[in-house]
Protein backbone atom coordinates (compact mmCIF):
# COMPACT_ATOMS: atom_id res chain seq x y z
CA UNK A 1 0.00 0.00 0.00
CA UNK A 2 1.39 3.76 -1.14
CA UNK A 3 1.56 6.29 1.62
CA UNK A 4 -0.57 8.45 -0.30
CA UNK A 5 -3.30 6.80 -0.11
CA UNK A 6 -2.86 6.56 4.01
CA UNK A 7 -4.59 10.25 4.04
CA UNK A 8 -7.29 11.74 2.92
CA UNK A 9 -6.18 14.24 -0.21
CA UNK A 10 -9.02 16.58 0.85
CA UNK A 11 -7.78 17.32 3.77
CA UNK A 12 -5.08 19.56 2.15
CA UNK A 13 -7.76 22.18 1.24
CA UNK A 14 -10.38 21.27 4.03
CA UNK A 15 -10.03 24.14 7.12
CA UNK A 16 -9.02 21.35 9.85
CA UNK A 17 -5.25 22.61 9.17
CA UNK A 18 -6.06 26.16 9.79
CA UNK A 19 -4.06 27.53 13.02
CA UNK A 20 -5.20 31.03 14.16
CA UNK A 21 -3.59 33.13 16.57
CA UNK A 22 -4.68 36.15 18.21
CA UNK A 23 -2.61 38.20 20.73
CA UNK A 24 -1.85 35.31 22.42
CA UNK A 25 0.39 35.65 25.61
CA UNK A 26 1.58 33.58 28.27
CA UNK A 27 2.55 34.64 31.92
CA UNK A 28 4.73 32.33 34.26
CA UNK A 29 4.04 32.08 37.51
CA UNK A 30 7.47 31.88 39.10
CA UNK A 31 8.59 31.89 42.74
CA UNK A 32 10.51 35.58 41.83
CA UNK A 33 7.36 36.54 40.59
CA UNK A 34 5.70 37.02 36.91
CA UNK A 35 7.42 35.95 33.53
CA UNK A 36 5.93 37.32 30.36
CA UNK A 37 7.41 34.86 28.26
CA UNK A 38 5.35 35.83 25.15
CA UNK A 39 2.55 38.10 24.77
CA UNK A 40 0.63 39.73 21.63
CA UNK A 41 1.30 37.21 19.32
CA UNK A 42 -0.69 36.84 16.46
CA UNK A 43 -0.40 34.87 13.00
CA UNK A 44 -2.57 32.14 10.90
CA UNK A 45 -1.17 29.36 9.12
CA UNK A 46 -3.13 28.47 6.20
CA UNK A 47 -4.04 24.76 5.85
CA UNK A 48 -1.00 22.76 4.36
CA UNK A 49 1.17 25.42 4.83
CA UNK A 50 4.78 24.77 6.34
CA UNK A 51 6.02 27.52 8.75
CA UNK A 52 8.51 27.62 10.42
CA UNK A 53 9.37 29.56 13.86
CA UNK A 54 13.12 30.92 14.60
CA UNK A 55 14.58 33.40 17.16
CA UNK A 56 17.09 33.33 20.00
CA UNK A 57 16.86 30.53 22.84
CA UNK A 58 14.01 32.13 25.80
CA UNK A 59 12.41 34.21 22.96
CA UNK A 60 9.13 31.50 23.32
CA UNK A 61 9.09 29.36 20.64
CA UNK A 62 8.43 26.23 22.51
CA UNK A 63 5.80 28.24 24.45
CA UNK A 64 4.07 29.19 21.40
CA UNK A 65 4.23 25.26 20.49
CA UNK A 66 3.17 24.18 23.91
CA UNK A 67 0.09 26.14 23.65
CA UNK A 68 -0.76 25.35 20.54
CA UNK A 69 -0.74 21.67 21.60
CA UNK A 70 -2.75 22.09 24.53
CA UNK A 71 -0.08 21.41 27.33
CA UNK A 72 -0.01 24.57 28.40
CA UNK A 73 -2.88 27.81 28.66
CA UNK A 74 -2.72 30.66 27.17
CA UNK A 75 -2.93 33.98 29.64
CA UNK A 76 -3.90 35.86 27.10
CA UNK A 77 -5.87 36.15 23.41
CA UNK A 78 -6.68 32.90 21.89
CA UNK A 79 -5.71 30.02 19.52
CA UNK A 80 -7.81 28.35 17.05
CA UNK A 81 -7.28 25.19 15.24
CA UNK A 82 -9.18 24.34 12.53
CA UNK A 83 -12.14 26.24 13.93
CA UNK A 84 -11.82 24.98 17.56
CA UNK A 85 -10.61 26.90 20.14
CA UNK A 86 -7.45 24.48 21.65
CA UNK A 87 -8.86 23.18 24.78
CA UNK A 88 -5.89 20.21 25.81
CA UNK A 89 -4.12 18.04 23.54
CA UNK A 90 -5.54 15.93 20.63
CA UNK A 91 -5.02 13.90 18.05
CA UNK A 92 -5.53 16.45 15.80
CA UNK A 93 -2.45 17.75 16.57
CA UNK A 94 0.36 15.43 16.36
CA UNK A 95 3.76 16.19 18.34
CA UNK A 96 6.68 15.72 17.81
CA UNK A 97 9.41 16.05 20.32
CA UNK A 98 13.15 16.72 20.22
CA UNK A 99 13.88 14.00 22.70
CA UNK A 100 11.63 11.41 20.25
CA UNK A 101 9.29 10.90 23.77
CA UNK A 102 8.78 7.30 22.64
CA UNK A 103 7.36 4.61 24.74
CA UNK A 104 10.44 1.97 25.57
CA UNK A 105 8.75 -0.84 26.59
CA UNK A 106 6.21 -1.19 22.93
CA UNK A 107 7.96 -1.84 19.60
CA UNK A 108 7.96 0.59 17.23
CA UNK A 109 4.92 -0.99 15.67
CA UNK A 110 3.23 -0.84 19.38
CA UNK A 111 4.31 3.06 19.34
CA UNK A 112 3.22 3.85 15.85
CA UNK A 113 -0.39 2.44 16.35
CA UNK A 114 -0.69 3.73 20.50
CA UNK A 115 -3.25 6.73 18.62
CA UNK A 116 -5.32 4.80 16.30
CA UNK A 117 -5.74 2.75 19.02
CA UNK A 118 -6.66 5.01 21.51
CA UNK A 119 -8.99 6.16 18.97
CA UNK A 120 -10.81 2.90 18.76
CA UNK A 121 -10.60 2.11 15.28
CA UNK A 122 -11.43 -0.56 13.45
CA UNK A 123 -8.42 -3.18 13.64
CA UNK A 124 -8.18 -3.91 10.07
CA UNK A 125 -7.72 -0.13 9.63
CA UNK A 126 -5.16 0.43 12.87
CA UNK A 127 -3.42 -2.53 10.90
CA UNK A 128 -3.45 -0.84 7.71
CA UNK A 129 -2.08 2.50 8.71
CA UNK A 130 -0.11 1.29 11.46
CA UNK A 131 1.93 -0.67 8.52
CA UNK A 132 1.03 2.41 5.87
CA UNK A 133 3.07 4.75 8.06
CA UNK A 134 5.72 2.62 9.24
CA UNK A 135 6.60 2.21 5.06
CA UNK A 136 6.47 5.51 4.91
CA UNK A 137 9.57 6.58 7.49
CA UNK A 138 11.02 3.25 5.77
CA UNK A 139 11.11 1.37 9.26
CA UNK A 140 9.49 -1.41 8.03
CA UNK A 141 12.33 -3.91 9.19
CA UNK A 142 12.53 -2.78 12.25
CA UNK A 143 8.41 -2.78 13.03
CA UNK A 144 9.43 -5.59 16.09
CA UNK A 145 12.48 -3.68 17.57
CA UNK A 146 12.32 -1.31 20.68
CA UNK A 147 13.20 2.40 20.28
CA UNK A 148 16.09 1.87 22.76
CA UNK A 149 17.69 -0.32 20.00
CA UNK A 150 17.35 1.87 17.46
CA UNK A 151 19.44 4.66 16.29
CA UNK A 152 17.97 8.77 17.45
CA UNK A 153 17.62 9.41 13.83
CA UNK A 154 15.56 6.36 13.69
CA UNK A 155 13.39 6.66 16.91
CA UNK A 156 12.64 10.09 15.64
CA UNK A 157 11.34 8.67 12.37
CA UNK A 158 8.87 6.28 14.80
CA UNK A 159 8.09 9.61 16.35
CA UNK A 160 6.50 11.11 13.30
CA UNK A 161 5.55 7.95 12.39
CA UNK A 162 3.43 7.19 15.46
CA UNK A 163 1.55 10.98 15.11
CA UNK A 164 1.10 10.55 11.58
CA UNK A 165 -0.78 7.17 11.95
CA UNK A 166 -3.53 9.55 13.76
CA UNK A 167 -3.85 11.73 10.72
CA UNK A 168 -3.21 14.38 12.66
CA UNK A 169 -4.58 17.97 10.68
CA UNK A 170 -1.69 19.77 12.18
CA UNK A 171 2.12 18.70 12.91
CA UNK A 172 3.53 20.20 15.90
CA UNK A 173 7.69 19.99 15.69
CA UNK A 174 9.93 21.36 18.21
CA UNK A 175 13.33 21.23 17.21
CA UNK A 176 13.07 17.86 15.96
CA UNK A 177 16.08 16.80 14.27
CA UNK A 178 18.32 19.18 16.81
CA UNK A 179 19.80 15.99 18.37
CA UNK A 180 20.17 14.38 15.15
CA UNK A 181 23.34 14.25 13.38
CA UNK A 182 24.40 16.69 10.03
CA UNK A 183 23.94 13.54 7.65
CA UNK A 184 21.02 12.16 9.96
CA UNK A 185 19.53 15.85 9.68
CA UNK A 186 19.58 16.35 6.29
CA UNK A 187 18.33 13.28 5.15
CA UNK A 188 14.63 13.90 8.04
CA UNK A 189 14.51 17.12 6.08
CA UNK A 190 14.01 15.23 2.67
CA UNK A 191 11.76 12.98 4.22
CA UNK A 192 9.90 15.67 5.92
CA UNK A 193 9.51 17.19 2.63
CA UNK A 194 8.34 14.33 1.16
CA UNK A 195 5.70 13.74 3.51
CA UNK A 196 4.31 16.65 3.79
CA UNK A 197 3.94 16.65 0.11
CA UNK A 198 1.81 13.46 0.32
CA UNK A 199 -0.40 14.19 3.20
CA UNK A 200 -0.78 17.80 2.68
CA UNK A 201 -0.44 18.62 6.84
CA UNK A 202 0.24 22.24 8.27
CA UNK A 203 3.39 21.88 9.72
CA UNK A 204 4.74 24.28 12.63
CA UNK A 205 8.42 23.81 13.19
CA UNK A 206 10.16 25.40 15.63
CA UNK A 207 13.83 24.97 14.97
CA UNK A 208 17.54 26.74 15.35
CA UNK A 209 18.65 26.39 11.79
CA UNK A 210 17.85 29.12 9.71
CA UNK A 211 18.78 26.91 6.66
CA UNK A 212 16.42 24.06 7.52
CA UNK A 213 13.74 26.87 8.14
CA UNK A 214 14.31 28.20 4.77
CA UNK A 215 14.16 24.58 2.90
CA UNK A 216 11.69 23.58 4.75
CA UNK A 217 8.56 26.12 5.28
CA UNK A 218 6.08 28.31 3.17
CA UNK A 219 7.05 31.15 5.46
CA UNK A 220 9.37 32.09 8.16
CA UNK A 221 8.08 33.61 11.53
CA UNK A 222 10.96 35.41 13.45
CA UNK A 223 10.96 36.21 17.08
CA UNK A 224 12.43 38.05 19.10
CA UNK A 225 12.77 39.41 22.78
CA UNK A 226 12.28 37.01 25.59
CA UNK A 227 11.90 36.92 29.34
CA UNK A 228 15.81 37.12 29.73
CA UNK A 229 16.27 40.25 27.52
CA UNK A 230 13.23 42.13 29.74
CA UNK A 231 10.65 41.94 26.61
CA UNK A 232 8.44 39.50 26.43
CA UNK A 233 9.06 37.18 23.57
CA UNK A 234 7.05 38.05 20.37
CA UNK A 235 6.47 37.93 16.31
CA UNK A 236 9.02 40.20 14.72
CA UNK A 237 8.77 39.65 11.05
CA UNK A 238 7.28 36.98 9.08
CA UNK A 239 9.25 36.44 5.91
CA UNK A 240 7.58 34.32 2.93
CA UNK A 241 9.91 31.91 1.00
CA UNK A 242 9.76 32.46 -2.47
CA UNK A 243 11.43 30.32 -4.01
CA UNK A 244 10.33 28.27 -7.16
CA UNK A 245 11.09 24.43 -7.65
CA UNK A 246 13.20 21.95 -5.65
CA UNK A 247 14.56 23.97 -3.28
CA UNK A 248 18.68 24.22 -3.12
CA UNK A 249 20.55 25.36 -0.01
CA UNK A 250 23.81 26.44 -2.24
CA UNK A 251 21.22 28.48 -4.84
CA UNK A 252 22.01 32.64 -4.59
CA UNK A 253 18.52 33.33 -4.14
CA UNK A 254 18.10 30.40 -1.11
CA UNK A 255 21.74 32.28 0.45
CA UNK A 256 19.88 35.38 0.21
CA UNK A 257 17.05 34.52 1.73
CA UNK A 258 18.82 32.87 4.55
CA UNK A 259 20.93 36.03 5.23
CA UNK A 260 17.79 38.36 5.40
CA UNK A 261 16.14 35.97 7.97
CA UNK A 262 19.71 35.79 9.86
CA UNK A 263 20.14 39.71 9.83
CA UNK A 264 16.02 39.62 11.52
CA UNK A 265 16.98 36.95 14.00
CA UNK A 266 20.48 38.75 15.03
CA UNK A 267 19.21 42.22 15.22
CA UNK A 268 19.48 42.13 19.07
CA UNK A 269 16.10 43.11 21.01
CA UNK A 270 13.52 45.25 19.56
CA UNK A 271 11.15 46.09 22.23
CA UNK A 272 7.35 46.54 20.62
CA UNK A 273 8.34 49.71 20.42
CA UNK A 274 10.89 49.05 17.13
CA UNK A 275 14.33 48.38 16.44
CA UNK A 276 15.90 51.80 17.81
CA UNK A 277 17.66 49.99 20.77
CA UNK A 278 19.40 47.74 18.05
CA UNK A 279 21.75 49.50 17.33
CA UNK A 280 22.84 51.25 20.47
CA UNK A 281 23.79 46.80 21.20
CA UNK A 282 25.51 46.67 18.59
CA UNK B 1 20.16 -11.77 16.25
CA UNK B 2 21.30 -13.55 19.24
CA UNK B 3 24.28 -13.72 20.49
CA UNK B 4 26.21 -16.60 20.43
CA UNK B 5 25.57 -18.92 23.72
CA UNK B 6 28.96 -19.37 24.52
CA UNK B 7 30.07 -15.62 24.12
CA UNK B 8 27.05 -14.93 26.44
CA UNK B 9 27.43 -17.96 29.00
CA UNK B 10 31.14 -17.57 29.34
CA UNK B 11 31.31 -14.07 31.59
CA UNK B 12 28.75 -15.05 33.57
CA UNK B 13 30.41 -18.54 34.38
CA UNK B 14 33.45 -16.72 35.66
CA UNK B 15 31.79 -14.76 38.05
CA UNK B 16 29.83 -17.14 39.30
CA UNK B 17 33.23 -19.18 40.14
CA UNK B 18 34.23 -16.40 41.95
CA UNK B 19 30.75 -15.90 44.20
CA UNK B 20 31.22 -19.73 45.10
CA UNK B 21 35.14 -19.16 45.73
CA UNK B 22 33.94 -16.57 48.34
CA UNK B 23 31.85 -18.80 49.79
CA UNK B 24 34.09 -21.56 49.81
CA UNK B 25 36.35 -19.26 51.83
CA UNK B 26 33.86 -18.32 54.26
CA UNK B 27 33.71 -22.11 54.92
CA UNK B 28 36.92 -22.84 55.10
CA UNK B 29 36.85 -20.03 57.59
CA UNK B 30 34.42 -20.95 59.73
CA UNK B 31 36.16 -24.37 59.97
CA UNK B 32 39.18 -22.98 61.00
CA UNK B 33 37.89 -20.47 63.20
CA UNK B 34 35.96 -23.30 65.23
CA UNK B 35 38.69 -25.40 65.56
CA UNK B 36 41.11 -22.98 66.64
CA UNK B 37 38.37 -21.32 69.14
CA UNK B 38 39.07 -18.34 67.70
CA UNK B 39 37.32 -15.16 69.28
CA UNK B 40 36.48 -12.82 67.25
CA UNK B 41 34.99 -9.03 67.48
CA UNK B 42 32.08 -8.26 69.65
CA UNK B 43 32.95 -11.33 71.75
CA UNK B 44 32.09 -13.93 69.20
CA UNK B 45 32.79 -17.28 70.36
CA UNK B 46 33.35 -19.13 67.70
CA UNK B 47 33.97 -22.70 69.78
CA UNK B 48 30.00 -22.87 70.47
CA UNK B 49 30.13 -23.03 66.75
CA UNK B 50 29.48 -26.28 65.00
CA UNK B 51 31.31 -27.47 62.60
CA UNK B 52 30.32 -27.04 58.95
CA UNK B 53 30.59 -30.83 58.02
CA UNK B 54 28.70 -31.87 61.05
CA UNK B 55 26.00 -28.93 59.85
CA UNK B 56 25.94 -30.33 56.39
CA UNK B 57 25.20 -33.98 57.84
CA UNK B 58 22.43 -32.65 60.00
CA UNK B 59 21.13 -30.28 57.22
CA UNK B 60 20.88 -33.39 55.16
CA UNK B 61 18.83 -35.57 57.56
CA UNK B 62 16.82 -32.52 58.21
CA UNK B 63 15.93 -33.27 54.53
CA UNK B 64 16.25 -36.71 53.43
CA UNK B 65 16.98 -38.28 56.85
CA UNK B 66 19.02 -41.63 57.35
CA UNK B 67 21.55 -40.18 59.67
CA UNK B 68 19.76 -39.25 63.13
CA UNK B 69 15.92 -40.15 62.44
CA UNK B 70 14.79 -38.52 64.97
CA UNK B 71 12.02 -36.43 65.56
CA UNK B 72 13.93 -33.56 63.24
CA UNK B 73 15.06 -36.21 60.35
CA UNK B 74 13.14 -35.54 56.83
CA UNK B 75 11.33 -32.18 58.52
CA UNK B 76 12.42 -29.65 56.44
CA UNK B 77 9.68 -29.93 53.67
CA UNK B 78 6.97 -29.44 55.76
CA UNK B 79 8.24 -26.57 57.71
CA UNK B 80 10.07 -24.71 54.68
CA UNK B 81 6.30 -25.17 52.95
CA UNK B 82 4.43 -23.99 55.88
CA UNK B 83 6.84 -20.39 55.94
CA UNK B 84 6.64 -20.39 52.28
CA UNK B 85 2.72 -20.01 51.99
CA UNK B 86 3.14 -17.46 54.84
CA UNK B 87 5.24 -15.49 52.84
CA UNK B 88 3.65 -16.02 50.08
CA UNK B 89 0.27 -14.62 51.31
CA UNK B 90 1.95 -11.66 52.96
CA UNK B 91 4.37 -10.59 50.47
CA UNK B 92 1.20 -10.83 47.84
CA UNK B 93 -1.29 -9.11 49.83
CA UNK B 94 1.34 -6.34 50.71
CA UNK B 95 2.08 -6.29 46.96
CA UNK B 96 -1.80 -5.82 46.02
CA UNK B 97 -2.54 -3.08 48.69
CA UNK B 98 1.00 -1.34 48.29
CA UNK B 99 1.44 -0.89 44.02
CA UNK B 100 -2.19 0.75 43.77
CA UNK B 101 -1.78 3.15 46.80
CA UNK B 102 2.22 4.08 45.73
CA UNK B 103 0.62 4.80 42.22
CA UNK B 104 -1.86 6.73 43.33
CA UNK B 105 -0.10 8.76 45.58
CA UNK B 106 2.46 9.32 43.66
CA UNK B 107 -0.02 10.44 40.61
CA UNK B 108 -2.54 13.00 42.36
CA UNK B 109 -1.53 15.40 44.91
CA UNK B 110 -4.61 14.65 46.88
CA UNK B 111 -4.29 11.35 47.78
CA UNK B 112 -0.42 11.92 48.92
CA UNK B 113 -1.81 14.57 50.58
CA UNK B 114 -4.21 12.10 52.80
CA UNK B 115 -2.11 9.38 53.38
CA UNK B 116 1.48 10.43 53.60
CA UNK B 117 1.60 11.75 57.49
CA UNK B 118 -0.26 8.04 58.14
CA UNK B 119 2.42 6.28 56.14
CA UNK B 120 5.43 8.19 57.25
CA UNK B 121 4.11 7.78 60.96
CA UNK B 122 3.73 4.10 61.05
CA UNK B 123 6.33 3.31 58.98
CA UNK B 124 9.45 3.97 61.16
CA UNK B 125 7.23 1.15 63.67
CA UNK B 126 9.44 -1.90 63.54
CA UNK B 127 8.08 -4.92 63.17
CA UNK B 128 9.26 -6.27 66.65
CA UNK B 129 7.05 -3.22 68.46
CA UNK B 130 4.35 -4.71 66.43
CA UNK B 131 5.01 -8.29 68.08
CA UNK B 132 3.40 -8.11 71.71
CA UNK B 133 0.42 -5.45 70.60
CA UNK B 134 -0.27 -8.65 67.36
CA UNK B 135 -0.13 -11.06 69.69
CA UNK B 136 -2.78 -9.79 71.60
CA UNK B 137 -5.53 -8.84 69.31
CA UNK B 138 -4.87 -11.46 66.65
CA UNK B 139 -3.31 -14.02 69.05
CA UNK B 140 -0.66 -16.95 68.68
CA UNK B 141 -0.83 -18.37 65.00
CA UNK B 142 -0.09 -18.20 61.28
CA UNK B 143 -2.31 -15.06 60.52
CA UNK B 144 -0.15 -13.15 63.26
CA UNK B 145 3.05 -13.82 61.02
CA UNK B 146 1.22 -13.21 57.47
CA UNK B 147 0.43 -10.23 58.67
CA UNK B 148 3.83 -8.90 60.39
CA UNK B 149 4.72 -9.99 56.90
CA UNK B 150 2.60 -7.65 55.26
CA UNK B 151 3.01 -5.15 57.20
CA UNK B 152 6.82 -5.35 56.85
CA UNK B 153 6.97 -5.94 52.92
CA UNK B 154 4.36 -2.90 52.30
CA UNK B 155 6.30 0.06 53.07
CA UNK B 156 8.95 -0.80 50.57
CA UNK B 157 7.10 -1.90 47.44
CA UNK B 158 4.51 1.46 48.58
CA UNK B 159 7.67 3.24 48.44
CA UNK B 160 9.69 2.51 45.90
CA UNK B 161 6.05 2.44 43.39
CA UNK B 162 5.45 6.12 44.80
CA UNK B 163 9.10 7.09 44.03
CA UNK B 164 8.48 5.62 40.75
CA UNK B 165 5.59 6.76 39.56
CA UNK B 166 6.92 10.36 40.56
CA UNK B 167 9.66 9.65 38.34
CA UNK B 168 7.86 9.23 35.06
CA UNK B 169 9.11 11.81 32.55
CA UNK B 170 6.22 13.93 31.81
CA UNK B 171 7.44 13.97 28.27
CA UNK B 172 5.74 10.53 27.68
CA UNK B 173 2.70 11.61 29.46
CA UNK B 174 2.35 14.58 27.25
CA UNK B 175 3.12 12.01 24.16
CA UNK B 176 0.59 9.79 25.67
CA UNK B 177 -2.19 13.27 25.75
CA UNK B 178 -1.33 14.01 22.35
CA UNK B 179 -2.00 10.56 21.07
CA UNK B 180 -5.49 11.07 22.44
CA UNK B 181 -5.31 8.68 25.64
CA UNK B 182 -7.80 9.08 27.93
CA UNK B 183 -6.68 9.88 31.89
CA UNK B 184 -7.42 6.59 32.97
CA UNK B 185 -5.44 5.27 30.17
CA UNK B 186 -2.56 7.56 31.27
CA UNK B 187 -2.35 5.72 34.98
CA UNK B 188 -3.01 2.14 33.59
CA UNK B 189 -0.77 2.18 30.22
CA UNK B 190 2.16 4.95 30.78
CA UNK B 191 2.53 5.76 34.29
CA UNK B 192 1.88 1.98 35.06
CA UNK B 193 4.97 0.79 32.67
CA UNK B 194 7.11 3.48 32.75
CA UNK B 195 6.81 3.02 36.94
CA UNK B 196 7.63 -1.23 36.48
CA UNK B 197 11.23 -1.24 37.00
CA UNK B 198 11.25 1.11 40.50
CA UNK B 199 7.85 -1.29 41.31
CA UNK B 200 10.46 -4.59 40.90
CA UNK B 201 12.81 -3.19 42.95
CA UNK B 202 10.18 -2.81 45.63
CA UNK B 203 8.58 -5.88 45.25
CA UNK B 204 12.20 -7.41 45.38
CA UNK B 205 13.02 -5.46 48.67
CA UNK B 206 9.76 -6.54 49.98
CA UNK B 207 10.33 -10.20 49.55
CA UNK B 208 13.42 -10.36 50.94
CA UNK B 209 12.18 -8.66 53.90
CA UNK B 210 9.61 -11.18 53.76
CA UNK B 211 11.84 -14.04 54.90
CA UNK B 212 13.39 -11.73 57.46
CA UNK B 213 10.51 -11.01 59.50
CA UNK B 214 9.05 -14.89 59.19
CA UNK B 215 11.38 -16.38 61.80
CA UNK B 216 9.89 -13.16 64.32
CA UNK B 217 6.37 -14.10 63.36
CA UNK B 218 6.58 -17.35 63.61
CA UNK B 219 8.86 -17.78 66.81
CA UNK B 220 5.22 -17.32 69.01
CA UNK B 221 2.97 -20.26 69.24
CA UNK B 222 3.46 -22.14 65.58
CA UNK B 223 4.57 -25.31 65.45
CA UNK B 224 5.39 -25.65 61.56
CA UNK B 225 7.62 -23.28 60.13
CA UNK B 226 11.60 -22.90 59.68
CA UNK B 227 11.23 -19.78 62.69
CA UNK B 228 9.22 -21.97 64.39
CA UNK B 229 11.91 -24.82 64.43
CA UNK B 230 14.73 -22.18 64.90
CA UNK B 231 12.65 -21.29 68.44
CA UNK B 232 12.75 -24.23 69.32
CA UNK B 233 16.07 -25.35 68.69
CA UNK B 234 17.16 -22.63 70.62
CA UNK B 235 15.02 -23.58 73.64
CA UNK B 236 17.12 -26.89 73.19
CA UNK B 237 20.38 -25.07 72.93
CA UNK B 238 21.00 -26.71 69.79
CA UNK B 239 23.34 -24.43 67.98
CA UNK B 240 24.00 -27.00 65.25
CA UNK B 241 19.70 -27.17 64.34
CA UNK B 242 19.93 -23.37 64.44
CA UNK B 243 22.36 -22.60 61.82
CA UNK B 244 21.00 -25.47 59.45
CA UNK B 245 17.51 -23.42 60.04
CA UNK B 246 19.11 -19.67 59.32
CA UNK B 247 20.82 -21.92 55.75
CA UNK B 248 17.87 -22.99 54.75
CA UNK B 249 15.90 -19.79 55.44
CA UNK B 250 18.83 -18.30 53.60
CA UNK B 251 18.79 -20.38 50.45
CA UNK B 252 15.13 -20.40 50.45
CA UNK B 253 15.02 -16.16 50.53
CA UNK B 254 17.83 -16.57 47.73
CA UNK B 255 15.92 -18.64 45.21
CA UNK B 256 12.44 -16.99 45.99
CA UNK B 257 14.46 -13.56 44.73
CA UNK B 258 15.60 -15.44 41.79
CA UNK B 259 12.28 -16.97 41.06
CA UNK B 260 11.00 -13.95 41.29
CA UNK B 261 12.87 -12.35 38.54
CA UNK B 262 12.51 -14.96 36.28
CA UNK B 263 9.19 -14.95 36.62
CA UNK B 264 8.71 -11.37 36.04
CA UNK B 265 11.80 -11.60 32.91
CA UNK B 266 9.33 -14.53 31.65
CA UNK B 267 6.13 -12.47 31.92
CA UNK B 268 7.89 -9.03 30.49
CA UNK B 269 9.93 -10.97 27.56
CA UNK B 270 12.03 -8.82 25.75
CA UNK B 271 10.59 -5.36 27.07
CA UNK B 272 12.71 -3.62 28.90
CA UNK B 273 10.76 -3.45 32.19
CA UNK B 274 13.19 -4.09 34.53
CA UNK B 275 16.56 -2.69 35.51
CA UNK B 276 19.44 -5.36 35.38
CA UNK B 277 19.53 -7.82 37.63
N1 LIG C 1 7.47 26.42 33.01
C1 LIG C 1 8.07 27.64 32.98
N2 LIG C 1 8.11 28.40 34.09
C2 LIG C 1 8.70 29.61 34.07
N3 LIG C 1 9.25 30.17 32.98
C3 LIG C 1 9.24 29.45 31.85
C4 LIG C 1 8.65 28.15 31.78
N4 LIG C 1 8.79 27.68 30.53
C5 LIG C 1 9.44 28.64 29.85
N5 LIG C 1 9.71 29.70 30.63
C6 LIG C 1 10.39 30.95 30.21
O1 LIG C 1 9.75 31.45 29.08
C7 LIG C 1 10.69 31.95 28.14
C8 LIG C 1 10.49 31.27 26.81
O2 LIG C 1 10.86 29.89 26.91
P1 LIG C 1 10.79 28.91 25.68
O3 LIG C 1 11.17 27.59 26.17
O4 LIG C 1 9.47 29.04 25.02
O5 LIG C 1 11.92 29.51 24.75
P2 LIG C 1 12.48 28.92 23.37
O6 LIG C 1 12.36 30.01 22.38
O7 LIG C 1 11.82 27.63 23.04
O8 LIG C 1 14.00 28.69 23.72
P3 LIG C 1 15.01 27.58 23.17
O9 LIG C 1 15.40 28.03 21.80
O10 LIG C 1 16.16 27.65 24.12
O11 LIG C 1 14.31 26.28 23.19
C9 LIG C 1 12.05 31.70 28.74
O12 LIG C 1 12.51 32.89 29.32
C10 LIG C 1 11.81 30.68 29.80
O13 LIG C 1 12.70 30.85 30.86
MG1 LIG D 1 12.50 25.59 22.93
Amino acid sequence: MSAAGVVDPARVVDESGRVVLEGVGKRYDTVRGPVDAVADVTLEIAPGEVAAVVGASGCGKSTVLRMLAGFERPTAGSLVVGGRPVRGPGPDRGVVFQDYGLFPWLTVAENVRWGPRRQRLPRGVVRRRTEAVIETVGLTRFADRFPGELSGGMQQRVALARVLANEPAVLLMDEPFGALDALTRTSMQHELRRIHREAGTTILLVTHSIEEAVYLADRVVVMAGGASVGVPGHVREVVAVDLAGERDVNAPDFNAVERRIAALVHAGTDGPGGGADAADRA
Amino acid sequence: MRRPTAALWAPRLGRLALGLAVLALLVAMWHLGVRGEWVLVFDIKMAFLPEPLDVAVLLWDFAFGGVNDDAFSRTLWEHLGASTLRVLAGFALAAVLAIPLGVLMGRFALVNAALDPAVNLFRPIPATAWVPLVLLIIGFGSQATVFLITLSAFFPILLNTLGATREVSPRLVEAARMLGTRPAGILLRVVVPAATPGIVSGLRIGLGLAWVILVLGESNGIDTGLGSMITLAREQVRTDRIVVGMIVIGVAGFCSDRLLVLGLRGLFGRRPLMRAA
